[in-house]
């Protein structure tokens, strides 16, 4: 698991590669409380996300929910395919909000 | 069991159960109805209906068939219960009972009359369910109809309903969600799926190697629910799993309840044989009612309840359950409940037992003789479970009086509506038992009773009220043992018995002549002579002068005294006293010379000696001053001419029978006495005095007193020497 940060324009993007999973969950959670501390927007991109889990996908919505309560924005942006897999497998796509690109199901 | 022995069996079932069947109607005239009653008729007229088509009583059937399907509407609730309702059922009662007696019993066919009457009565009755199109309605209707009520809420579609709560610590032990529901997907299309993250925590609280979800699921599928558990069965002990069977499956689980084949009449385990519980569910609902149960330290929880509450069974299939498991242990309850055996066998084991304890009388006897201590120990432990058995043989042919009894509700009500009288009937001591031969003969004369009371004692609605009591009129049966017989009261609260006009319709009739002079129970006891009745009008219920009489015969038969009681304008009750058992006795052993007899023990009340004056003036009188009291006594060696001289002492056993305490003068007492009754031969049937006789256990005979014809005799000559003395 590896999150490169950027900052541009106010805006935090943080680019996660790898596994979304729960081999990394305490990782991941320190980095996206650190940042929603320091930030008021945060741009995530899954789109280097090879593997998500539910610890993984709880860790996303608690962050989602956390940026929402501090009134900060907190947006996932070019979800990788095992992503957007276990999104609409738990059918919670609207509780993102996030616009999602969802591949016809086959 | 032969076709004929099981043909018997039915029709007395039949019987059984329309007397069932008109006790709930009676009992729904006056009383709201409730699902239980009704649900009883209904099953009451199923199974005459049920049993009658295998034996291919086609009558009885077809005519059964229309009278469930009104019984069927009145459950749903579709028809209401009213007076019309009832009457109409009662009479189909009546049709059904002689559909009974002539269809299955005799084996002929209906008369036409009583066919018209048949088909009078179905017709009524579909009219009351509107039309014949009714006839269709069988069960699975009723199926339907509970189909509408178990969906909406919880269930939309025709689709299976998971929830999954996982534990927290599932995603710990390597497992994840995600793959169980991708399983699931295999064996079914998951038409939609919540998650719910309501437990899920702000992101500093979360543990990221909990898992906080929760997930509702529709599923379609055709695998069956241990199929569909299955799949979950690498997390079950990390899993909460509720799984709700599909609507359409309701009404086969319903159905598959229903014929469950009743070999459990444990909920779970009725549930898991139709195939609606997995057993590990119902091991999860049987801990959490254990839980329940330490939280609130009150009352377990049915076992029904517990899978409601956790969601687990629908409350319609837990309800039809209860409904099976109810009749599972009805039918269980009557299984163990009664025995059917012959009379006959009966009375060839209460004939033994009267031997056994004649042989046992002679052995104690002679182990009373022998001297030997331990020899007399064990005899008499003998003689004590023997007479355990008497007493148990005995009571196996008494029955309560109760059902004799309920039948006249039935009676009261029509006549009283024929009469056009307003009578209501109160049962007490219903509970008391008697002799079953007893029970089926006094059937007769108690009808000619309470006939009789309904129609001439109880009068006019105005004259009651013009009399001013109650409008409504009381007719009472009563029943309660009394010192070795049963006493049957009928009782009316009314205008009770005229003596002048008794008397005055005795004198035209001959009965008695002009000036003579009778007590008041005399007076009443003459409405029991051949051709008498002081009735102003002859209906057809009585007033005809035949009956009374009858009815006198009739408990004499049965060795029984029946008297009057009344008072004029507060009403008459008739008491008839009946011996309760025809066999054995406890008797009390008394000697007078070398003879020995017996005094039923329950008639007497004590012993005393005779004082020396006493004896002396016993020539000129027969009586003795009994603490301040008269007490009549009969020299029972005058009165059956023994030729011994008296001995040193005499006693007198005091005993009492219908109120009157008389004595018998003997010379010894020997102490109680089991006592087998052997009837007299018919060469002896008008010996006074003596009612039978036993078989001591040295072999020698006593002869038992007629205590009833004594005592009678001694209160009389106590009368005529007083009479005389004045």
């Amino acid at each position: 698991m590896h999150i490169n940060v950027q900052q541009e324009n106010g805006v935090c993007r943080l680019q996660m590669e790898g596994e979304l999973t729960i081999y990394h969950g305490q990782e991941i959670r320190d980095g996206l409380i650190d940042h929603l501390a320091a930030n008021n927007e945060i741009e995530v991109d899954l789109g280097g996300v090879s593997e998500m889990d539910t610890a993984g996908f709880q860790l996303l919505l608690a962050a989602k929910r956390e940026g929402t309560r501090l009134g900060k924005v907190v947006r996932f942006v070019s979800h990788s395919q095992a992503a957007l897999e276990l999104i609409d497998l738990y059918n919670m796509a609207a509780q993102f909000g996030d616009p999602l690109l969802i591949p016809a199901r086959p | 069991m032969s076709m004929d022995q099981a043909l018997q069996t039915y029709i007395e079932e039949s019987r059984g159960l329309l007397e069932e069947m008109e006790s709930i109607l009676l009992r729904l005239e006056t009383e709201p109805q409730d699902e239980d009653t009704v649900n009883a008729m209904f099953r009451a007229a199923h199974t005459i209906k049920g049993s009658a088509g295998l034996f291919g009583l086609d009558a009885i059937v077809s005519f059964t068939h229309v009278v469930e399907n009104v019984l069927d509407k009145v459950r749903d609730g579709e028809l209401l219960v009213n007076d019309a309702l009832v009457e109409l059922l009662l009479k189909c009662c009546d049709h059904i009972g002689l559909l009974v007696t002539i269809v299955a019993e005799a084996g002929e066919a209906l008369d036409t009359e009583q066919a018209a009457t048949g088909e009078a009565l179905a017709a009524a009755l579909k009219s009351m369910i509107g039309g014949a199109g009714v006839l269709d309605a069988t069960m699975p209707a009723v199926h339907e109809a509970r189909l509408d009520a178990s969906g909406g809420g919880q269930l939309e579609g025709d689709n299976w309903h998971l929830s999954l709560i996982f534990g927290r610590d599932v995603l710990k032990t390597g497992m994840d969600p995600t793959s169980f529901i991708r399983y699931l997907s295999t064996i079914g299309d998951i038409v939609s799926l919540v998650t719910d993250d309501s437990a899920l925590p702000g992101l500093s609280e979360l543990d990221p190697e909990s898992c906080y979800l929760t997930f509702e699921i529709e599923f379609k599928s055709e695998a069956d629910k241990q199929t569909i558990e299955a799949v979950f069965e690498f997390v079950q002990y990390d899993i909460k799993l509720r799984i709700l069977p599909p609507p359409s499956h309701l009404a086969a689980f319903i159905d598959r309840i229903e014929h469950a084949s009743g070999n459990t009449d444990m909920l779970g385990q009725l549930l898991i044989e139709a195939g609606i519980l997995t057993s590990h569910e119902l091991d999860g609902a049987l801990s959490a009612q254990e839980e329940m149960m330490g939280q609130d330290s009150g009352a377990k929880l049915p076992i029904g309840e517990v899978l409601v509450k956790e969601g687990v069974v629908h409350k319609e299939i837990v309800d039809v359950a209860l409904e099976k498991q109810r009749q599972i242990r009805d039918t269980k309850a009557q299984e163990a409940k009664f025995v059917r055996v012959s009379a006959e066998k009966l009375d060839e084991l209460i004939n033994l037992v009267g031997e056994l304890v004649i042989a046992g009388a002679g052995a104690s006897l002679q182990a009373q003789r022998s001297g030997d201590v331990a020899l007399h120990e064990s005899t008499s432990v003998v003689s004590g479970l023997v007479e355990e058995i008497r007493d148990g043989a005995l009571k196996l042919r008494m029955v309560e009086i109760g059902e004799t009894f309920n039948r006249f509700q039935r009676v009261v009500r029509d006549v009283s509506r024929e009469l056009g009288k307003e009578i209501g009937l109160e049962i007490s001591g219903a509970e008391t038992e008697l002799d079953k031969t007893v029970v089926e003969k006094i059937g007769d004369p108690l009808m000619h009773l309470v006939r009789n009371a309904m129609d001439h004692g109880i009068e006019s609605a105005e004259a009651r009220v013009a009399a001013g009591k109650a409008a409504k009129g009381t007719l009472r049966l009563n029943a309660y043992h009394d010192s070795g017989s049963i006493v049957i009261e009928v009782a009316d609260d009314g205008g009770g018995l005229k003596k002048e006009r008794i008397l005055k319709k005795a004198v035209e009739r001959g009965i008695i002549s002009p000036g003579q002079s009778l007590s008041d129970s005399e007076i009443y006891n003459l409405i029991f002579e051949a051709g008498f009745s002081t009735a102003d009008q002859v209906t057809n219920l009585s007033g005809r002068g035949v009956g009374m009489d009858v009815v006198k015969r009739n408990i004499q038969a049965l060795r029984g005294t029946v008297d009057i009681e009344s008072a004029e304008g507060r009403g008459t009750t008739v008491r008839i006293r009946l011996p309760l058992t025809l066999a054995i006795i406890d008797g009390f052993l008394v000697g007078v010379g070398k003879s020995a007899f017996v005094v039923p023990l329950d008639m007497v009340l004590e012993c005393i000696e005779l004082p020396e004056t006493d004896r002396r003036a016993a020539d000129t009188r027969n009586y003795v001053n009994l603490r301040g009291e008269v007490l009549p006594f009969v020299r029972l060696r005058d009165q059956f001419e023994v030729n011994a001289a008296a001995g040193k002492r005499e006693n007198i056993v005091v005993v009492q029978y219908g109120g009157q305490k008389a004595g018998f003068v003997v010379d010894e007492l020997m102490g109680e006495f089991q006592t087998v009754i052997k009837p007299l031969g018919n060469v002896f049937r008008h010996l006074r005095g003596i009612s039978g006789s036993t078989i001591l256990g040295t072999g020698e005979v006593a002869l038992i007193l007629d205590v009833p014809a004594l005592v009678k005799l001694a209160v009389a000559r106590e009368g005529q020497m007083t009479e005389k003395a004045a």
